[in-house]
């Protein structure tokens, strides 16, 4: 990062600035939340390569019945791992935390966060919690195998590193509420004069939704994975049967926090999409009012629906009526967006940058994400495919397809402001296909052998399985291998790519389009007036009527 | 966007805080008397509800909401709003049994 | 400080932004504490018996006592902004250390409650308490949390406060800029609150 251009252009960017302490230190401690939103960039994306590999591993193993290359205690420790360390380290700081960081400020006509230290607090922890995660897997006891669930009983009565994986989840937690906290603050308090609520880019309302999860429903995990250490260390009865306890309250307490956090991962990915579309349609968006507030509809109701996760444990019927109802209801404002997008897109001058294939990567992959949650959402179907392959495949078609893919959209979209260096655009887009074509071969086959009966996290399986597991791994090598091409493009482009001070090379229209590249230390000299509304575009004949709705 | 002067406070009293003080150890007082009274169902609910009470002295005036602009009290409602979802939902499991 | 009517100049301040995040913080604390509620919620619901009785093994006379103490603390807090609002530095120093000295006395009258609970042999794993029926194991276990951590949070107030003073007393906190200390008095309510629904739901189930 340090090796970069002190092209001056009469300014002091964000990378060349030297005032705290030099090198390395410049960057660990400072409160730009430019260099923070830099600095989760990084660390989140060792995180992922470390759960790439362990994904890849299972991938393997599951190539062919019986044991291939691991016996099945490490396979339990490996989809665990994979699982803590996507969810906790990879999707869940990934938008807000780097992007949110990097562009919020920015988007709001503002020169930091309303807490830069305690944003900076947010980072430290976050690698604090990073690290004990990794010190779970190397203690003596052996990795953590109890799925990244936790589920009680087992995770009282496993010897293996339960307590630091448990302690890792409860610091990020931590790192997460004060990141939300910060950017609740930051938007009710420090939007540019003229910012109304309805002139804010759609990407800063899905961050603030996602901001407002964060705060109200990590607190619950928080608790729930003291009370289990608690239950661990000194033998409190609070879940465990055998002391009297309900192992299903534990899993009530688990999915109100982590069925909304699939929202505290999506809803920014969203926004992002929202910020996409329409700079490559170069239309104006459809729909401002429907997408920003169907961010808060989602956050609401994603709220209630946390039970759709447990309808096999035994719970009453009027619980799994209601929960299942509920779960219904999610799809509607998520459908609202797709709608929306959709309509954007219509008559426009579509350029198909990278950024905006990552984006329809992104409404498709998410819309069968999102159907066969519905398919799981009605409770009889739901007996059928609980706990099989059918479920990892939906939620890797939500989470990769949706918040990876968002993720990287986001990275193609604003990597020239974020570094100031163009990146190959043609070898962005061979990437993109050859990951696009692995994600499918590699997750579409569990639907089917889930369909069929295949279980989730099964380390052996029938031989009539094999099929599918083995066009699923072949898959894998394919997503890698775009994965491959896509990083590898990226850091050439840092270390070789063509420097750019190009201002606006999409043609954006929010605010963040109209700062130099790189960004000032401070973002902006002076601080901007606005008067209209966040995309406005002139070859906008089609959508005039539109606008004045959205007026 | 909320006002940013807050130089135009409400001018500090001592008093109204020795009001609510003595209000909430009357409500105490109150509590505690009517805890060894058997009203069925009800006794949970006239201690929460006393508790609901002292902590709405508390959040008004100790926590000065009263004196804040409006968004505060959404803040605070959201969050309590959040909490009564997740209650009124489990015992959509646990009072079906 | 209106000076910067639009807000952001380079060493801002802004008051309100800081109470707010003040309150988002105390939002995690009051769920963090909520999530507890709900595990009590659903046991008390579902072993109602077991929790009567077991609650007979607490003794009212400490609960109410320490629920005056955190009254009492609550006002002596309230009224040290009031006084520094007024610029009556030294009564401000002096009810912040009062306030202290209530939550100092809070905690010993903790101590001694837990002491001869333990002195009975009612802990989490005691052989006495493992005899018990699994509604008394659970409601122990959730009074030994619950109160725990609520001391836990009075002992950080004391630490908060104790800064708090120190800073009014070296004049960091003044009569024009004192939203560290409002935001200490609102971390302290919130203690009280939490107190407020603990005292019940534990002392006074008979």
């Amino acid at each position: 990062m340090t090796s970069h251009s002190s092209s001056n252009n009469g300014y002091e960017s964000y990378l060349d600035y030297r005032g705290k302490g030099t090198g390395l230190k410049s960057w660990i401690f400072s409160t730009d939340h430019k260099r923070i939103g830099i600095l989760y960039l990084i660390a989140m994306l060792i995180f992922f390569v470390v759960g790439v590999t362990f994904g890849f591993l299972m991938r393997l193993e599951l190539i062919a019945p019986g044991k291939t290359i691991m016996d099945p205690q490490t396979y339990n420790s490996f989809f665990t791992l994979h699982g803590i360390i996507m969810i906790f380290l990879f999707i869940i700081p990934g938008l807000p935390a780097v992007f949110g960081n990097f562009f919020l400020p920015i988007m709001l006509g503002a020169k930091d966060v309303s807490f830069p230290r305690l944003n900076l607090l947010s980072w430290w922890l976050f690698i604090i919690g990073g690290l004990l995660a990794i010190i779970a897997v190397f203690l003596p006891g052996g990795p953590v195998d109890t799925g990244w669930t936790f589920y009680i009983p087992y995770s009282v009565r496993t010897s293996t590193n339960v307590f630091p994986a448990l302690l890792a989840a409860f610091v990020l937690g931590f790192s997460s509420i004060l990141t939300g906290l910060n950017f609740v603050t930051t938007i009710h308090r420090l939007r540019a004069p003229g910012m109304d609520w309805f002139k804010m880019p759609l990407f800063v309302w899905s961050i603030y939704s996602t901001a407002w999860i964060q705060v109200l429903a990590t607190p619950i995990i928080g608790i729930t994975l003291l009370l289990v250490i608690f239950e661990r260390a000194f033998g409190f009865g609070i879940f465990d049967p055998a002391l009297g306890g309900d192992p299903v309250l534990f899993q009530h307490l688990f999915w109100i926090y982590s069925h909304p956090a699939v929202y505290i991962m999506i809803i920014p990915a969203m926004g992002v999409i929202s910020e996409i579309i329409p700079v490559f349609a170069h239309r104006t968006i459809f729909g401002y009012k429907f997408i920003a507030f169907s961010s808060i509809a989602i956050a609401l109701f994603g709220s209630m629906v946390w039970a759709h996760h447990m309808f096999t444990v035994g719970m009453s019927g009027a619980a799994m009526f209601i929960f299942s109802l509920l779960t219904f209801l999610v799809a509607i404002p998520s459908a609202v967006k797709v709608f929306n997008w959709v309509a954007t897109l219509y008559k426009g001058s579509i350029s198909t940058d990278p950024p905006l294939l990552y984006a329809l990567a992104f409404i498709f992959l998410f819309s069968i994400g999102g159907f066969t949650g519905l398919i799981q959402g009605s409770l009889s179907v739901n007996m059928h495919i609980h706990d099989t392959s059918f479920i990892v495949a939906h939620f890797h078609y939500v989470m990769f397809g949706g918040t990876g893919f968002g993720i990287f959209a986001a990275l193609h979209y604003w990597f020239p402001k974020m570094f100031a260096r163009k990146y190959n655009m043609k070898s962005a887009k061979v990437g993109f296909w050859i990951l696009f074509v692995g994600f499918n071969v590699l997750y579409f086959p569990m639907f089917v052998m889930g369909w069929l009966g295949m279980p989730r996290r099964y380390y052996d399986y029938l031989p009539e399985y094999q099929i599918y597991h083995f066009i699923s791994t072949v898959g894998s090598w394919i997503l890698i291998t775009g994965l491959i091409i896509m990083f590898a493009n990226f850091i050439h482009a840092l270390l070789k790519g063509e420097k750019t001070n190009e201002m606006n090379p999409w043609g954006g229209e929010t605010l963040e389009w109209h700062v130099p590249t790189p960004p000032p230390l401070e973002n902006f000299d002076e601080i901007p007036i606005i008067e209209t509304d966040p995309y406005q575009y002139k070859d906008n004949d089609l959508s005039n009527t539109e606008v004045k709705e959205v007026n | 966007m909320e006002n940013h002067s807050h130089s135009e406070k409400h001018t500090p009293h001592y008093g109204i805080y020795i009001i609510v003080w003595l209000a909430l150890l009357i409500l105490t007082g109150v509590t505690v008397a009517v805890a060894g009274i058997d009203f069925g169902g009800l006794t949970v609910a006239t201690a929460l509800l006393i508790a609901s009470i002292k902590s709405y002295l508390v959040l008004t005036i100790f926590m000065h909401l009263k004196s804040e602009s409006k968004v505060f009290s959404i803040f605070v409602g959201v969050a309590l709003l959040f909490l009564l979802i997740s209650f009124v939902l489990l015992f959509a499991d646990y009072s079906f049994m | 400080m209106s000076s910067s009517e639009h807000g952001i100049a380079h060493v801002h301040r802004d008051d309100i932004g800081s109470r707010l995040g003040m309150w988002l913080f105390l939002f995690t604390e009051l769920i963090l504490f909520g999530g507890m509620f709900i595990v009590y919620a659903i046991y008390r619901f579902t072993h109602q018996q077991e929790f009567h009785l077991a609650a007979k093994e607490l003794n009212t006379l400490f609960g109410t006592l320490n629920t005056i103490i955190l009254l009492t603390s609550s006002l002596t807090m309230a009224l040290s902004i009031t006084a520094l609002q007024k610029n009556q530095k030294g009564l401000s120093i002096f009810l912040q250390l009062t306030t202290i000295v209530f939550a100092l006395a809070f905690m010993v009258n903790k101590f001694f409650e837990w002491s001869a609970k333990f002195h009975h042999g009612l802990f989490p794993g005691s052989d006495v308490l493992m005899e018990k029926s699994n509604g008394e194991i659970l409601f122990f276990g959730l009074y030994y949390i619950m109160t725990g951590l609520h001391g836990l949070h009075v002992i950080i107030g004391v630490v908060l406060i104790g800064t708090m003073t120190y800073f009014t007393s070296k004049n960091r906190i003044t009569s024009d800029n004192y939203v560290r200390l409002e935001a200490a008095g609102l971390y302290w309510h919130l203690v009280d609150i939490i107190w407020i629904f603990l005292f019940p739901l534990f002392y006074l189930i008979t």
